[in-house]
């Protein structure tokens, strides 16, 4: 059976090899090419439809990074599996150790090849957690997937993040999304840029324009955030309100 | 091959026209001056108003004293070290009891024209001692820099990809494959080279150039350079490997990480007495930066230092847009060294 290949790296002459090779190992490998991506973007954008089922992903790329679009794409059904390539990094290549992620080393080697795409072959799409694991550093952007397409939520474009019952609505200043991250998790990864406002939201540091006391007919006095761009103003919870005067103590 | 080799310049005098042998001359002397007042006056207040008289007599003479030197430098240099040494503290004694015994008859007081030139000679020599010890003590820092220089060049990331480059080129275009790895070898020749001789300009342009054309191949149109190298001195010296790190680095942060065609301009210029080299590229958005970038910039400075104290100079800036890296050398030749 002929193995759908999609091919995703930056330098042609790069891709250039891997085709080669993959001429090279046809006896004993047959595939075929769907697709190619020059970088993290395009690959988002062209892998959904290519239904290849092994990507082989440099993680060195423009536009957006290796680790982060095998991330975005595990929330495909029917994803590919895929396989990482480096030139040399170092923490890369153990992250993907202590994940059991599958890798290849540049130059590549055709035997390495073959024997990837075998395991790949029969491995599926490697699970979101894993490639998380082995991420360090904070997404650029957050996603969500319909059926054949991955939509793309720059996060400093988000405004805030709140919980509601299965899911986290995702608010920028002109949309809203549906994701089905748990809110513990994007705060721990986006500290630096979110705060909890609430036990169930997250607000964009940067937005924070001000607080305003809620409506006296309120059982209880509180505050509320208002927020650059957007009407709606987000209630604090009396157990951050605090740290939150703080942080606007600090601004001033 | 003029060099930094500590066997030659520990037994070299200091250049007395070098700004920072000179500013070290200045404040050794002063602050021999002023502990010598406070030794001889108990409480501060007077120490420091005998420091500042001792001053008014003092500072005119070093000035005299280190005009000379200046003039002579080239002369002193050419003769022994011995003789070198014997010579400028002959120098300094005999203007110090010129300068005493002129400021005697002016003031009309008994000159000490002989206890002035002693004290002055002392003076020289222990300068002296201190400067080839200086030397001494920095000659373990040039060997580990170029090991440091070493180490932080190559970087992997760049050989991996080069060597994949080749390999895509090796059945399509033998030609360009085997002219691609003899421009690596001769890359890789000048990153294992001597770190301590300098080297000419020329041949580093003609070094960059080759990096270019690797980088080139693999990264296409993406890669723009344009060169402006008309105003280049192809004679003038320098120290190896500090423009082809600042290109790599362009080349690295400012156009491998975006997804549009990235500029990076390479001008090289002599000015008078000085040689400009700017290397400028656009910077990225944030978010797509990459990290470790200090290092390779704190190890070309450390480097012009060592070559040129403080006759180097180089500038970081950001500014619109642009990442610009300004480095500006004394215009050595080897014809000018030799002189």
């Amino acid at each position: 059976m002929t193995l759908r290949i999609f091919i995703a790296d930056d330098e042609g002459p790069a891709r250039e090899r891997i085709r080669e090779l993959l001429q090279d190992i046809a006896a004993e490998m047959p595939t075929e090419i769907v697709g190619e991506a020059r970088h993290g973007l395009e690959a988002i954008e062209l892998v959904p439809k290519s239904r290849a089922q092994v990507l082989l992903l440099d993680i060195e790329m423009p536009g957006m990074r290796g680790l982060e679009v095998a991330r975005h794409l595990a929330g495909l059904e029917n994803g590919p599996a895929v396989v990482f390539i480096t030139a040399h990094d170092k923490h890369a290549v153990e992250a993907f150790e202590l994940n059991a992620l599958d890798y290849l080393l540049k130059p590549v080697r055709a035997t390495r090849l073959a024997a990837a795409l075998k395991k790949a072959s029969s491995a599926g799409a490697p699970a979101e957690e894993r490639l998380a694991g082995a991420q360090s550093e904070a997404r650029e952007y957050l996603s969500v997937t319909e059926r054949h397409r991955i939509v793309l939520v720059p996060v400093r474009d988000i405004v805030f993040l709140r919980a509601e019952q299965k899911y986290v609505t995702l608010r920028t200043r002109n949309r809203t999304h549906l994701i089905e991250e748990p809110l513990i998790t994007l705060e721990s990864e986006f500290a630096k840029r979110f705060i909890r406002i609430h036990r169930n939201c997250l607000v964009a540091r940067e937005a924070i324009r001000g607080f305003e006391r809620a409506a006296p007919s309120a059982d209880e006095p509180h505050w509320l955030v208002v927020l650059e761009g957007i009407e709606e103003r987000l209630p604090v919870s009396r157990r951050q309100w605090p740290l939150l005067r703080e942080l606007v103590a600090d601004q001033k | 091959m003029p060099s930094i080799r500590q066997n030659d310049s520990s037994d070299l005098l200091p250049d007395f026209r070098n700004l920072a042998v000179i500013a070290r001359v200045l404040v050794a002397v002063n602050a021999i001056a002023l502990a010598g007042a406070i030794y001889a006056v108990p409480n501060v207040r007077g120490a420091i108003e005998r420091f500042i008289e001792d001053a008014a007599f003092l500072e005119p003479l070093l000035f005299i004293e280190i005009t000379v030197l200046f003039i002579l430098s080239r002369q002193l240099g050419r003769l022994s070290y011995a003789a070198g040494c014997v010579a400028s503290v002959a120098i300094v004694a005999v203007l110090a009891a010129g300068y005493e015994a002129g400021v005697a008859s002016l003031s009309k007081t008994t000159a000490m024209t002989f206890r002035g030139a002693l004290f002055a000679a002392v003076l020289a020599a222990v300068l002296l001692g201190y400067f080839r010890l200086f030397v001494k003590a920095y000659s373990p820092a040039l060997a580990e820099a170029r090991l440091q220089a070493l180490q932080s060049r190559i970087r992997p990331h760049f050989l991996f990809n080069s060597l994949n480059v080749v390999l895509a080129l090796i059945r399509r275009d033998p030609k360009r494959a085997e002219r691609t790895l003899e421009d690596l070898a001769d890359l890789f020749r000048s990153l294992m080279g001597d770190a301590r001789d300098f080297v000419r300009l020329s041949d580093e342009i003609t070094l960059l150039e080759r990096y270019a054309e690797i980088e080139q191949l693999r990264l296409g149109e993406r890669l723009r350079i344009t060169w402006e190298l008309d105003a280049a001195p192809s004679d003038a010296l320098l120290p190896p490997l500090i423009l082809q790190p600042l290109l790599e680095n362009a080349v690295y942060h400012g156009v491998e990480p975006s997804t549009e065609v990235g500029d990076v301009l390479v001008r090289i210029e002599r000015r008078g007495d000085r040689v400009l080299a700017r290397i400028e590229n656009a910077t990225i958005e944030a978010g797509a930066e990459r990290p470790g970038n200090r290092m390779a910039m704190e190890n070309i400075r450390e480097r012009l230092a060592l070559f040129f104290d403080a006759e180097a100079r180089m500038d970081v800036r950001v500014q619109h847009g642009r990442y610009r890296v300004e480095i500006e050398i004394p215009y050595l030749t080897q014809a000018r060294r030799a002189a």
